[in-house]
């Protein structure tokens, strides 16, 4: 008895050992199907494209989702689920062709009502959506969003199935590249009359993109698989997308190295050099659309009305050692406060951009003496940024490069983002701060709006008339050449007033796996998994 | 027995009542809100998210209508996963961190007792020491540094279990994370079941059975064992515990969608209703286990039971 207890025992082992093995295998899909393994940041806050926000949000509704326009995968605007637009003479009348084979993930077809309804969905009080303003230029939507007016009167209209008409209130030259935000996405009316709030769910989601949601596992992968009824279903040559959740860059990192996905969402900074040397065919590092700042509080001393001090700061920043030394990830050092790439645009420079650091330092210590501040009297301030390793290293440098050339004291104070931003929006201890500011769409516009006075993203407190000005007449002005030099020449004004300290643009930064065909570089960082293919590693391209 | 277990279920009321006031008007304090970001958002847009969210309502009134919605079950919605509400999370996130709990527990009891038993009966040996040795480098590495070494060392390098969580199928993928959270717990337990063990060795009941000839396998397995086991089964709530945290720091190595996960997040998001989900029920488990462990003394040790 007792021995046949024993050799039960050991079988019962070998049979559990030999189950979890068996399930351990990857690589369950057949050999057919191409499933792209992609990394991403964060989950989505929402899926419904009204309520998201994130970049995280964004990636995945830019899989399962199409707005009028789009992107190539090098960053060229195209029509998607238009086929066509014209636009009116005085900028103010977009008519937009849809295309009759544009299909919900159910096979209903994508219509111009669908995209009128979304578009009065996102601006109604009631949807609580935090890109309401995206649209601000349409017809009523900013007295629809303040509750003033009622979302039927918006300016949008779907004449016939297939048109669909918009009515600005202002020339928006960069209309057009609103309609690729997420935001601007159609929902399917009857998907949310018959689920509510629930119509996000996998199994519920009609999408009317390359892919549909087929499961998501919060905190660990949405699964994507190919949307049979999209319009151009037959160029998506990927059949299945995992958006692997993974908030730690060394844990995407070492999913990477371990060929559990093709490309990452980020490279952690401690491996990058590391890496260039290792795989420099697989990293990515590509002009971004952000730019990483320090602002000033101008209401408050010591630098209300202090442009001359402001500049000082701003002069002895050593930008080149930040980005060669500190954040060392191919980031270019900030001249300009909208950053280069940035279509149908010519950056401003700061007037010392020229000069040698030595220079700078020269002048900006004569420009600190004539302040009033010196040895006896030295200038002391905090300088706050939100708890992270770069923002602190950074801070470091900064505050030892202003030290050193200014005998500036800067005081260091780390607070969590949430604390940081709420000191911020109060504006009343905060003195100099970190921050930084990512571009909505490909126009200098949405770098330049944000420091105009009343903006509610004008944490520096600028108050400029003249740029004001500026800014108000390059939004009346339908020639695009104009409006350009409009808004040069706001640049030009506020690099002369230094509200803030443009430190180093951003990059984008992606490990991207050799079996990865139709990847494209591009500033908004935008890679849409339908433009992408697999092939074997060792197969030639 | 029963009225006992009863009696100290309705004294946990009070406890869970306090906890979710103090936890409500703590999240509530921390500066910042759910919704703040580096974007600031202008007015109107922002009055109406407030009031989707009852944000803008004062405060006693948005716990009244927190605390009604959960007598009747419902944890409300998450704000930062909108498409979620906190007992779907929960729901989803809790079967993972029981498996991974348990198992890591298990282990750390099955490795730690075995290893701490041989330690006793081979008092001052090579093994002792050398036991000893890796119990005090167990306890002493902290769990962010064993995990990622093994996932560098069996993972990226060897390649012989998987790196991550999401798209591995099987259990395979259970190991890292159950021995990265379950060694500094077996290195705890051998400590404990070596001194404990040691002490009940020399005790006179276990010289009559070696005096009446009883095996040495014989004598620890129905002797000496089970007084050996007192300090350790009251070390098991500190452990449970322990792994509870440790399990914060693995989840988030392993990416594993986990409670502890979503409670560091939740609270760095501010993401109220998940946080305060999450306490609540952190909260009602540890009054059950504490219930559990004085229970579980009772059968154990007959000198409770009888008094």
């Amino acid at each position: 008895m007792l021995r046949h207890m024993k050799s039960l025992r050991i079988l019962l082992l070998v049979v559990v050992a030999a189950t979890l093995w068996s399930c351990g295998k990857p690589g369950n899909d057949s050999p057919q199907v191409s499933t792209l393994n992609r990394g991403l940041a964060s989950d989505p806050e929402s899926l419904d494209p009204h309520k998201m926000r994130s970049v995280q949000a964004g990636d995945v509704l830019r899989d399962i989702g199409e707005g009028l326009a789009g992107y190539t995968a090098t960053g060229e605007l195209v029509a998607a689920a238009a086929e066509s637009w014209t636009v009116s003479e005085d900028g103010l009348t977009y008519t937009f062709k849809l295309r009759a084979a544009a299909r919900w993930s159910n096979g209903d077809a994508v219509t111009a009502e669908h995209f009128a309804f979304s578009l009065r969905r996102l601006v109604d009080p009631a949807t609580a959506s935090f890109n309401a303003h995206l649209i601000a230029g349409v017809l009523n939507a900013t007295a629809i969003a303040a509750g003033e007016l009622d979302p039927a009167m918006l300016g949008v209209d779907a004449t016939d199935e297939h048109t669909l008409v918009v009515t600005l209130s202002q020339p928006t030259p960069y209309f057009l590249a609103l309609l690729t935000y997420p935001s601007t996405f159609p929902v399917h009316p009857e998907a949310i009359a018959a689920h509510g709030d629930a119509f996000t769910r996998p199994g519920v989601l009609l999408s009317n993109g390359a892919y549909k949601l087929d499961a998501w596992e919060p905190g660990s992968m949405l699964r994507l698989s190919r949307n049979e009824h999209y319009w151009n279903n037959a160029q998506t040559a990927i059949d299945a997308v995992n958006h692997h959740v993974l908030v730690q860059e060394v844990t995407e990192l070492n999913r990477y190295r371990a060929g559990e996905i093709h490309l990452t969402s980020a490279i952690p900074p401690d491996s990058f050099q590391q890496l260039r040397k290792e795989r420099p065919e697989e990293m990515h590092v590509a002009p971004y659309l952000g730019v990483y700042y320090y602002g000033f509080n101008l209401s408050k001393p010591p630098f209300k009305d202090q442009p001359e001090l402001r500049k000082a700061l701003s002069m002895a920043v050593d930008r080149d050692v930040l980005v060669s030394s500190i954040t060392g990830r191919g980031e270019a050092a900030a001249y300009s406060w909208v950053p280069p790439g940035v279509d149908n645009y010519a950056p401003r420079q700061l007037a010392f951009a020229g000069q040698s650091q030595k220079e700078r330092n020269a002048l900006a210590r004569r420009l600190i003496t004539e302040a009033g501040y010196g040895p006896d009297n030295p200038l002391t301030f905090e300088l706050r940024y939100n708890t992270s390793d770069t923002h602190q290293r950074i801070a470091l440098a900064v505050q030892s490069m202003w030290r050193e050339a200014l005998g500036v004291e800067a005081t260091l104070v780390n607070e969590e983002l949430q604390v940081l931003l709420a000191n911020m929006r109060e504006a009343e201890v905060t003195q100099v701060f970190r921050s930084s500011w990512i571009g909505d769409y490909n126009d200098a516009h949405t770098f330049l709006s944000i420091l105009q006075t009343g903006n509610p993203s004008n944490t520096p407190l600028y108050a400029s008339d003249e740029y004001d000005d500026l800014m108000r007449r390059a939004g009346e002005q339908i020639d695009p050449m104009r409006r350009r030099l409009y808004l040069e020449e706001a640049e030009r004004i506020l690099l002369t007033d230094h509200p803030v300290i443009p430190l180093y643009f951003y990059v984008s930064k992606h490990l991207v796996s050799p079996e990865v065909r139709g990847w494209g570089d591009n500033v908004l960082d935008y890679h849409y998994s339908q433009h992408l293919s697999l092939a074997p590693a060792d197969a030639n391209p | 027995m029963l009225r006992y277990a009863l009696l100290r279920l309705l004294g946990a009321i009070p406890t869970l009542l306090l906890v979710i006031v103090l936890a409500f008007l703590m999240v509530h304090a921390a500066p910042g809100g759910p919704f703040d970001a580096e974007r600031v958002l202008p007015a109107d847009i922002e009055a109406n998210i407030a009031a989707a969210y009852h944000l803008d309502e004062p405060l006693p009134q948005q716990f009244f209508r927190y605390i009604s919605g959960v007598l009747q079950g419902d944890l409300g919605p998450s704000y930062r996963y909108r498409d979620h509400t906190v007992s779907e999370l929960i729901g989803a996130a809790l079967p993972l961190s029981l498996k991974l709990g348990a198992a890591a527990m298990l282990l750390a009891v099955i490795v730690g007792v075995t290893a701490g038993s041989i330690a006793a009966l081979r008092h001052n040996s090579f093994v002792d020491r050398l036991l000893m040795a890796f119990a005090m480098t167990g306890i002493s590495i902290p769990v962010f540094v064993i995990a990622p070494l093994l996932v560098l060392l069996l993972a990226v390098k060897a390649q012989w279990l998987p790196a991550g969580w999401s798209g591995n199928e099987g259990a395979l993928r259970y190991l890292l994370p159950v021995i990265a959270l379950a060694l500094p717990q077996i290195a705890y337990i051998a400590r404990l079941t070596r001194a404990s063990m040691i002490d009940v060795l020399a005790s006179d009941f276990i010289r009559t059975a070696r005096a009446q000839g009883l095996r040495t396998s014989t004598i620890i397995r129905y002797h000496a064992l089970k007084p050996a086991m007192l300090p350790v089964l009251s070390y098991m709530g500190p452990a449970v515990a322990a792994i509870l945290t440790g399990s914060v720091v693995v989840e988030e190595i392993f990416g594993i969608p986990g409670v502890g996960q979503f409670f560091v997040r939740g609270a760095l998001n501010r993401d109220y209703t998940l946080v305060l989900g999450i306490v609540i029920f952190y909260a009602s488990l540890v009054v059950l286990l504490n219930l559990v462990v004085d229970l579980l003394y009772a059968v154990i040790d007959p000198r409770i039971r009888h008094r």
